[in-house]
């Protein structure tokens, strides 16, 4: 890793939270990674092993213990339009149409209404939701508001685009779909990307790399380098160099969890 | 073989499934024979000389009464009084409990100011503080105002400080990474967020600013909804008492079915629509 063209580098980060009747549980512990401008990274692990903590610790909503989090080389000090996020759960503006939640973050900056407009035109458009402008959340289905939420944090140009299992509580069928929408997003855009997901199928269809994490305290186990060929097409699942990817990030993942379960090795099962 | 029309048995067994739609007329069906019932039910006792007028007036001496009242314009200048009265004070308290019910519930430091303070006076009977209105304000309108307010206020904080910690942290968090700062999001989320919440809290506290009519109307009144029916009951005008009880039922009604559009025609977005 060139030290120079990373957008994003967190290091030796930790993160105490100190429990209300005293005691405290270390959720990261001294965690360093980096984020080459127009990469994909996905991290994946256990869960409750501390991911989607370290993504919010780069969104600027939590603050960690100790560490630190730079962007473009500028310390992370708080949320920023720099850092666009996509969450699990649906959280468009319910009170705002299609256009009006894509344009929230442009409105803030003062924007006028006709660059909006035409911003908002060009997010849907990328996202297949062009002709929906005009409808509330209520009236999409689970997925299509995810798409909106992905066009609402890109519309605001970050310099990173921060994914927390954006597709979780989707159907099996329309996490798949919106996978391949998001493949092609990215071929088309080159956006920046860190994506957190316990998706290990996701994981590797989407990424450049990705980072194995520990169970709690949460640290990097491995760093896996996808060498898939781009552009990428969904039938790369079937490849013998895609399933090897998923027996290694499999076996990798499998150790934390019998850590977590107390039992060492399969024999113990 | 021929078959027959479902039968009466099977038709309510096909209106009484648990959690299930019914059709429009079943259900219009269920509104009309409510009323009817009730009705006839009066009619029967009273016509049927079963119940003396003085407990239950019958239908006809009830219109008779409220012809009576109209035609001096006695009813609406009372019920113009108690309206005046019920929306000054409910009003106020909705301007004053919706602010800081929002802030209540989003600022933990504002809950621990006002929290322990509402629940002690929240408990308080309103027609206990009389006194102590009587001795601040004194008798006339603003005494009654404070009254409706002191009803209201104390429990609609409570329960828009629940709506509003009710909005999901995501939304909030949300907007900062899309560039807000912490005072945009009190104005573009956390407000609009309540606002259907709101919405149904302003009309249930709407429905229990008329029941303290009658403690509003109880100190030296002489014009009201609520004083038309304390004095009836000093005459045994019972038929009157039945007026103004129905006047209140039917504004009720209408407010309530007025919050229902305004919900529909303001917040179109609303999921609870």
């Amino acid at each position: 890793m060139v030290a120079q063209n990373l957008r994003l580098a967190i290091r030796g980060l930790s993160v105490v939270f100190t429990r209300r009747r005293g005691g405290s549980v270390t959720a990261v512990e001294n965690l360093s990674l980096g984020v080459r401008e127009e990469e994909f990274v996905s991290i994946v692990g256990p869960s409750g092993c501390g991911k989607s903590t370290l993504l919010r610790i780069v969104a600027g909503l939590i603050r960690p213990t100790s560490g630190e989090v730079m962007l473009d080389d500028r310390p992370v000090e708080g949320p920023g339009a720099d850092r666009g996020m996509v969450f699990q759960s649906y959280t468009l503006f319910p009170w705002l149409t299609v256009q009006g939640n894509v344009e929230f973050g442009l409105r803030l900056r003062g924007r006028p209404p006709e660059e909006r407009r035409e911003i908002a035109h060009r997010y849907l458009d990328l996202v297949g939701l062009r002709g929906t402008e005009p409808a509330y959340p209520k009236e999409l289905s689970g997925g299509m508001q995810q798409r909106v939420a992905i066009a609402r944090a890109m519309a605001n140009e970050p310099a990173i685009l921060l994914m927390d299992e954006p597709f979780g509580a989707l159907d099996a069928q329309t996490r798949s779909v919106m996978q391949e929408l998001l493949l092609r997003v990215w071929e088309q855009t080159h956006k920046t990307v860190l994506f957190v997901t316990h998706d290990i199928d996701e994981a590797i269809l989407l990424s450049d790399r990705i980072y194995v994490m520990t169970t709690r305290p949460g640290r990097i186990k491995t760093e896996v380098a996808v060498t898939l060929p781009r552009p990428r097409e969904v039938s790369v699942m079937d490849t013998p160099e895609f399933i090897a990817l998923r027996q290694r990030v499999h076996g990798l993942i499998r150790e934390e969890t019998l850590r977590v379960l107390g039992l060492e090795s399969r024999d113990h099962l | 073989m021929k078959r027959d029309r479902p039968g009466l048995l099977a038709r309510l067994s096909e209106v009484l499934r648990p959690h299930e739609p019914i059709s429009r007329s079943a259900y219009l069906a269920g509104v009309g024979a409510s009323a009817v019932g009730i009705f006839a039910l009066w009619a029967i006792l009273t016509y049927g000389g079963l119940v003396a007028p003085l407990f239950l007036p019958s239908p006809s001496d009830i219109v008779r009464a409220a012809a009576a009242l109209i035609a001096d314009g006695s009813l609406a200048e009372h019920t113009w009084a108690s309206v005046n009265v019920i929306v000054t004070g409910w009003v106020l308290a909705v301007l004053l409990a919706v602010p800081l019910g929002i802030l209540m519930g989003t600022l933990k430091f504002v809950e621990a100011l006002l929290e322990p303070v509402v629940n002690f006076v929240r408990y308080l009977p309103v027609s206990a503080m009389i006194p102590l209105l009587i001795l601040y304000i004194g008798i006339g309108t603003p005494q009654k105002v404070a009254v409706i307010f002191i009803g209201t206020f104390f429990q609609l904080i409570l329960l828009i400080a629940d709506v509003s910690a009710n909005v999901p942290k995501d939304l909030l968090d949300s907007a900062y990474t899309l560039g807000a700062r912490r005072s945009d999001v009190f104005g573009r989320v956390l407000l609009p967020a309540t606002l259907p919440g709101v919405m149904d809290n302003l009309r249930i506290t709407m429905g229990w600013a008329w029941t303290y009519l009658i403690v509003a109307e109880l100190v030296a009144a002489n014009r009201g909804l609520g004083y038309m029916i304390l004095d009836a009951s000093r005459g045994l005008f019972t038929d009157r008492i039945f007026v103004g009880l129905f006047t209140i039922g039917l504004l009720g009604f209408g407010f309530d079915a007025t919050f229902k559009r305004l919900h529909r025609l303001l917040l179109p977005w609303s999921p609870k629509i």
